[in-house]
């Protein structure tokens, strides 16, 4: 049985984008061409799974090994297609 | 005894965001309202390749997370993929500034390679006649258009950057449509803003209240219409809207500008104040010149406001305004800026933003030798 489209998409940076981490304020930022985007909490640990080849059920399931008891599945599905209404994810 | 002390005064300002490195003055366009100073730095002494290489370094250690490489025409500088290099290696996202003359596909590349993000190509006019006579040279919108389709192929962000003015508010609507043909990624409508070359030629490019009410009409419009495709800014005038604009997001807060021969400013147009003094980054750590130089804490804040701004509730919103449009236009670079309806200045913009304009004088094209130089 083919997946929803929604559980297939896997996310990837908009080649515009920038993640990294900013040492000097103890944060992750996305920089885009004319603005910053501070990524608070660990947005940059999920923003940083985008690489294209895990789907959103797959990068679910890295966090929640990583952050046991976490609401990954509740917020982090939400998160992401939020990225993509942006533009920043595809 | 004790001593008080201000934690404000004590404490290190939030470090900058971003750096505009104006890497050279020399350019092949001539725009009478180029944001260069009016005396403008000869190549001769322009900060060399591992000068920039250090700035950059010191930059992203002090916190600047994005740099627009601009000049002038940043493509002048031979080692202009070394600069990019550089920015990359200290975390910095770059965004070149450029006319689009001398970009072709083995430079592009080149500066792709070397980790260049985005580009930002200026637009004069929807119309190639009408934007080489701005510009001040032949045959410049030609290079703008294949600059643009060389970005589109690379498949890095396009954003076309056009400064507003009389001669070319009314195509508003083609220059719209010349960014959904060229495939802009953003359109940053700029109205351009009076002091250096702006203030020359002000009598030139000054719009009419009724160009700029349809030019505003038509962003409106059509800004739902390319929602999604493209993002339009539009940059308020201010001389006409009463309300002055919040500039550089504030004077030390945001961003630093450095200039071609290592002189770091507030902003592009801070080297016009003539008792600021700025610091050069020959001379002093970039840490210090953001931290504690008095040219950087001379306007941070709200301590030095004067008239109207004190105690205003926009004093955070719009930070005083200008303070180049200020000691530009009153010769008091610290009074609440003219663009203000609050400001007992105001007539100052007010009454030229409404005199009678029908017969324009020629532009003063922008380049070395066209005014004077000034006696210090």
């Amino acid at each position: 049985m083919t997946p929803p489209p929604a559980q297939r998409w896997c996310p990837a940076l908009a080649p515009a984008l920038m993640l990294r981490h900013d040492a000097v304020r103890g944060t992750d930022l996305l920089v885009l061409p004319e603005r910053v985007v501070v990524l608070e909490g660990h947005g940059g640990v999920v923003v940083s799974l985008c690489d294209g080849t895990r789907t959103v059920p797959g990068i679910v399931g890295e966090l929640s090994e990583r952050f046991p008891g976490a609401p990954v599945a509740a917020t982090v599905p939400a998160f992401l297609d939020s990225l993509r209404q942006e533009g920043w994810l595809t | 005894m004790t001593t008080r002390v201000n934690p404000a005064s004590v404490a290190a300002p939030a470090p900058p965001w971003a750096l505009l490195a104006e890497l050279t003055h020399a350019c092949p366009l001539h725009c009478p309202y180029c944001s260069n100073p009016l005396e403008l730095t000869r190549r001769s002494t322009e900060l060399g390749t591992d000068e920039w290489t250090d700035v950059l370094r010191q930059a992203g250690e002090l916190g600047v997370v994005h740099t627009h490489l601009s000049g002038g025409e940043p493509l002048l500088r031979p080692d202009l993929e070394r600069i990019v290099a550089a920015a990359e290696a200290a975390g910095i996202y770059t965004q070149l500034v450029t006319s689009g003359t001398g970009l072709d596909e083995a430079r592009l590349a080149a500066l792709t390679g070397a980790g260049l993000r985005s580009v930002q190509l200026s637009v004069q006019h929807a119309g190639p006649e009408a934007n080489d006579r701005i510009a001040g040279r032949p045959a410049s919108f030609a290079a703008k258009e294949r600059a643009a389709a060389l970005v589109r192929r690379a498949g890095i962000p396009l954003g076309l950057n056009v400064v507003l003015h009389r001669d070319n508010l009314d195509a508003v609507d083609a220059v719209i449509d010349l960014g959904l043909a060229w495939g802009a990624d953003r359109i940053e409508l700029a109205n351009a803003q009076f002091y250096g070359w702006g203030l020359l030629n002000r009598a030139a490019l000054l719009p009419t209240r009724d160009q700029l009410a349809r030019a505003r009409e038509t962003v409106e419009r059509r800004r739902e219409e390319v929602a999604g495709r493209i993002d339009l800014v539009w940059v308020v005038p201010d001389y006409f809207d009463g309300v002055a604009k919040p500039c550089m997001g504030g004077w030390g807060a945001v961003s630093l500008t450095v200039a071609p021969d290592g002189t770091v400013l507030p902003c592009p147009a801070a080297a016009s104040l003539p008792d600021l003094d700025p610091p050069n980054v020959r001379d002093h750590r970039l840490a210090w010149i953001w931290e504690r130089s008095p040219a950087f804490d001379r306007f941070r804040g709200t301590d030095w406001m004067t008239g109207p701004c004190r105690g205003c509730p926009r004093q955070e919103e719009d930070f005083g305004g200008c303070r180049c449009q200020a000691f530009a236009l009153t010769g008091d670079a610290a009074r609440t800026d003219p663009a203000c309806a609050l400001s007992p200045d105001h007539h100052l913009v007010r009454n030229p933003a409404d005199g009678d304009r029908t017969d324009p004088p020629p532009y003063v094209y922008r380049r070395p030798g066209a005014v004077p130089a000034t006696n210090p």
